[in-house]
């Protein structure tokens, strides 16, 4: 199983960005999907600096491809989703919008963000020319080894959410600029405050989600430690990390010792946790009855019940 | 063209009634996973729908059969079905979500109108477009992330019929793109057709405070002697930084009748009410007043003013996306 490396989810300087993906250039990942998923609003802040990223990773091994946005209302991110393909590298669609700008006959790969949940939609979509799908985080185990399985019939690598925070919800309203009493269109980009995102607290002051912008996601960072047997045995592909702020290198370190059999899943949540203490673990979309459950250790504080 | 009103029906009793009240157009569900309203004791069994279905055409009324979460890998069969017993009950269109789905629709059922639902969230001309060429969709339901100039401009350059929602439940997120409730419960709209299900609420009492909770987490606390909300995720009660409050939406329900003339104005083919887990008195009475308004716009005459409020429960109205500022 190889190792992919999502495109970031939040918005980072775009110096804190390009050292990112310099750093990244070095690591023992095998694919990297860059680009901006959540907000059109934050690409022109990188977008210059993009085409420098492509080439160090690519100059560096690694295969690389540009996402799509994950919803496409604006003409403005329509035209940004048809300029996609005059990048020179594999678009990952996040959102069918992305279809039908590709050039005719591209082979592309779907992100997890467009909803494959059965073989009828992977064959439809490999019959356009997808040869890698990763799959939505809300699947379980069930659905990945039938999906995966289907995959293998239809010449489509499959990915799974591998670890970083779950991608829950996109809306058309900026949540960010709404908690600072702004507007979508006049947001101030109060986003890049929080790079890992905002904490959102039940009113039992619990941690529960994660704000960023038009996006909601976890609060807890899922992570596939534990299944990497079942997802091998599956055969599943590649594992996707997202991307975080801190304490990332360690973090591919960890997944490549895992995947080549050096350490246990055990040891590599515990890595997880002691880059940040606030960092909560979670695998049940894969495994357990809600997608906030962790089946390793955990303080039970965390946990609803 | 007189605008179409599209009614719920979460049973054989509603949809009677909303057909005698006026409504042009039923849509409905089969009683199991495979539509997003998969309530317990609501739906219609093969039989119901089949008689559903020719007491509305014997009154000119069309229904059209929502088959809008997405098939579980393994067990396409149930959807497959799904479509196969609409076309042969005679619905007038499916409503489906799904690209396996459709396509799978579009080459077995080529006679069976297809509707693209709301949770396909296709949010932009080209996508609809799409759809339109590649699975021969007539119609599409608009996700409630637009504006009315935004759903002009798609209607602008679009030939298939747009329906958007003017009344009812309002999704904050992106439909079909969801998975808070499966997050917090192990169910979701996508795979299981509910959202933030009763079977994970609690109502729990502590000093002289009423706790509503979803999966364990309390999202909504109110004095007792307040009305406790059902706790919806999107539309519950969260703190972050220094603020404390409804961070995603507020606990409101969408109506836009006064926006009708502009979404007419718009080139909105249908105004699509939702509710099919409303009671059949509730529906009639919307169907009434939603007939009234577009009849009255058709004949030129004002449009009714604040009919809908008294069936709100109480509860705070928003026009949503419709207009700019709500994002």
């Amino acid at each position: 199983m190889d190792l992919t490396v999502g495109p970031n989810q939040f918005f980072w300087s775009a110096d804190r960005w390009t050292e990112f993906y310099d750093d990244l250039a070095a690591l023992p990942v095998d694919r990297v999907v860059l680009g901006e998923l959540v907000c059109s609003k934050r690409l022109p802040f990188f977008q210059d600096r993009i085409p420098d990223a492509i080439s160090t990773l690519i100059d560096a091994g690694k295969e690389v491809a540009l996402t799509s946005l994950a919803l496409v209302t604006l003409k403005r991110e329509r035209n940004q989703t048809a300029a996609l393909a005059e990048m020179g590298v594999e678009i990952e669609i996040n959102d069918l919008t992305g279809l039908p700008h590709l050039p005719d006959g591209a082979n592309f790969s779907v992100g997890p963000l467009v909803n494959v949940y059965n073989e009828g939609t992977l064959a439809w979509l490999a019959s356009k020319g997808a040869t890698r799908i990763c799959l939505p985080p809300e699947l379980p185990l069930a659905s990945v080894e039938t999906l995966a399985k289907a995959g293998a019939d239809h010449g489509v690598a499959i990915e799974v959410w591998g670890h970083g925070r779950l991608p829950l919800a996109i809306s058309g309203r900026c949540y960010h600029a709404r908690l600072h009493k702004r507007t979508k269109d006049n947001c101030q980009f109060a986003c890049e405050d929080d790079p890992d995102g905002l904490d959102v607290r039940t009113m039992e002051d619990q941690p529960f989600l994660t704000m960023n912008g038009v996006q909601t996601l976890s609060d807890t960072y899922a992570s596939a430690a534990h299944q990497i047997d079942a997802l091998t045995q599956a055969g599943v592909s590649s594992l996707r990390l997202s991307p975080q702020s801190k304490g990332f290198t360690q973090l591919c370190d960890q997944y490549r010792q895992l995947l080549d059999g050096k350490i246990s899943g055990a040891d590599v949540a515990d890595a997880i946790c002691s880059i940040d203490k606030n960092i909560r673990l979670s695998d049940g979309f894969l495994t357990g009855d809600r997608g906030v459950d962790w089946s390793g250790k955990q303080p039970p504080a965390y946990q609803g019940s | 063209m007189v605008m179409e009103i599209v009614c719920p029906a979460g049973t054989p009793a509603s949809l009677r009634a909303a057909v005698k009240a006026g409504a042009h157009t039923i849509y409905c569900g089969f009683n199991d996973e495979t539509n997003a309203r998969n309530f317990p004791g609501l739906n219609f069994d093969r039989t119901e729908m089949r008689e559903g279905i020719a007491f509305a055409h014997s009154h000119v009324s069309k229904v059209l059969i929502a088959i809008n979460t997405f098939p579980r890998a393994g067990d396409e069969g149930v959807w497959h079905r799904a479509v196969a017993d609409a076309e042969s009950c005679g619905a007038d269109a499916v409503i489906l979500a799904d690209p396996g789905l459709l396509d799978y629709a579009a080459c077995n059922h080529p006679h069976l109108r297809r509707h693209l639902s709301v949770q396909a969230a296709a949010a932009n001309a080209d996508i609809i477009n799409y759809y339109a060429k590649v699975f021969d969709v007539k119609r599409v339901v608009l996700p409630r992330v637009l504006s009315v100039p935004e759903i002009s401009a798609i209607n602008a350059e679009t030939e298939v019929e747009t329906e958007v929602f003017v009344f009812g439940g309002l999704c904050v997120m992106a439909e079909g793109r969801c998975s808070l409730s499966s997050y917090a419960t192990g169910l979701s709209p996508n795979m299981n057709g509910v959202c933030s299900p009763a079977s994970h609420v609690e109502y729990h009492e502590d000093n002289g405070a009423l706790d509503a909770r979803l999966g364990g987490y309390t999202i909504h606390r109110v004095g007792q002697n307040e009305p406790a909300p059902y706790p919806t995720l999107c539309k519950g009660c969260f703190g972050a930084k220094d603020t404390t409050g409804h961070l995603f939406e507020d606990p409101v329900s969408l109506n836009a009748e006064q926006l009708i003339p502009q979404l007419q104005k718009a080139g909105v083919t249908a105004l699509k009410i939702e509710g099919r887990q409303r009671s059949r008195s509730y529906v009639a009475q919307v169907v009434r007043n939603f007939r009234a308004a577009v009849d009255a716009l058709e004949a030129g005459q004002p449009m009714p003013e604040g009919m809908l409020a008294r069936l709100s429960e109480g509860q705070a109205m928003t026009t949503g996306a419709y207009k700019k500022t709500w994002r």
